[in-house]
């Protein structure tokens, strides 16, 4: 099974308490929404911090995605809120 | 040419502008973000994604190369702890007529803003809170798709 690394930033990163992590990925063709309902559906904070999608933006392999996005070969997933920069 | 440079340190708006004077434009452009120090603010905290920013930033620097006739642009885009005053980003761009470097200008923060991975934390004497991403600043960084 392939490994996929997670990375997560701003209350994301606070809420898991984690920088980044590796996780086996179920299948090449699932989702970056997939992928956060798997993480919901552990316990405590990651059931909090990934509880609904529609606060969180994702990149693949440093590139910005939607998060209906297939993961396919991608090797890095970022997790994170709307970005506030400038 | 372009620059572009992520970093913790301070920079020096009156260099950076003196240098793309010396590129021969018609004219340069230039804002400078400032940490604003309302609401008891004690700093700003900016966090950002190491392996993406800098690549990141240069396709948006590439993107605006690309809309208008430009000789030069220049992004600086700090992060770390900053203080109420201190500078966060600077971006100048020059060209040979002033409405290229004044859109590209307007453009290029525009884009900072919602297309960079950046994220600002305030740090007030109590208490702490990520800044939310505002939809009128999604909203201008939309207006530029399909334009220019």
């Amino acid at each position: 099974m392939r490994q996929l690394t997670l990375m997560y930033f701003a209350w994301v990163r606070e809420a898991v308490g984690l920088d980044e992590e590796r996780i086996d990925l179920p299948a090449p063709d699932v989702t970056v929404r997939d992928l956060i309902g798997l993480l919901a559906a552990r316990d405590g904070a990651y059931a909090e911090a990934f509880a609904d999608p529609a606060r969180l933006r994702a990149a693949l392999d440093q590139r910005f995605v939607t998060l209906d996005s297939v993961i396919g070969e991608a090797k890095e997933l970022a997790l994170f809120p709307p970005v506030t920069g400038g | 040419m372009s620059r572009v440079s992520i970093q913790a340190e301070d920079f020096d708006p009156a260099a950076e502008l003196a240098a793309l004077e010396g590129l021969g434009g018609g004219g340069v452009a230039s804002f400078t973000g400032i940490v604003r120090g309302e609401g008891r603010l004690v700093a700003l905290e900016l966090e950002h994604y190491p392996a993406m920013t800098q690549v990141q930033v240069e396709r948006i620097v590439e993107e605006a190369m690309s809309r208008w006739p430009l000789l030069g642009a220049r992004v600086i885009h700090r992060y770390g702890r900053l203080e109420p005053g201190a500078r966060i980003v600077f971006v100048g761009t020059t060209s040979r007529h002033r409405t290229a470097a004044l859109e590209s200008c307007a453009f290029l923060i525009d884009w900072l803003k919602s297309e960079a991975p950046f994220w600002k934390k305030e740090h007030f004497a109590d208490r702490t809170a990520w800044v939310e991403a505002r939809a009128e600043d999604a909203a201008k960084a939309q207006s530029w798709r399909g334009e220019g």
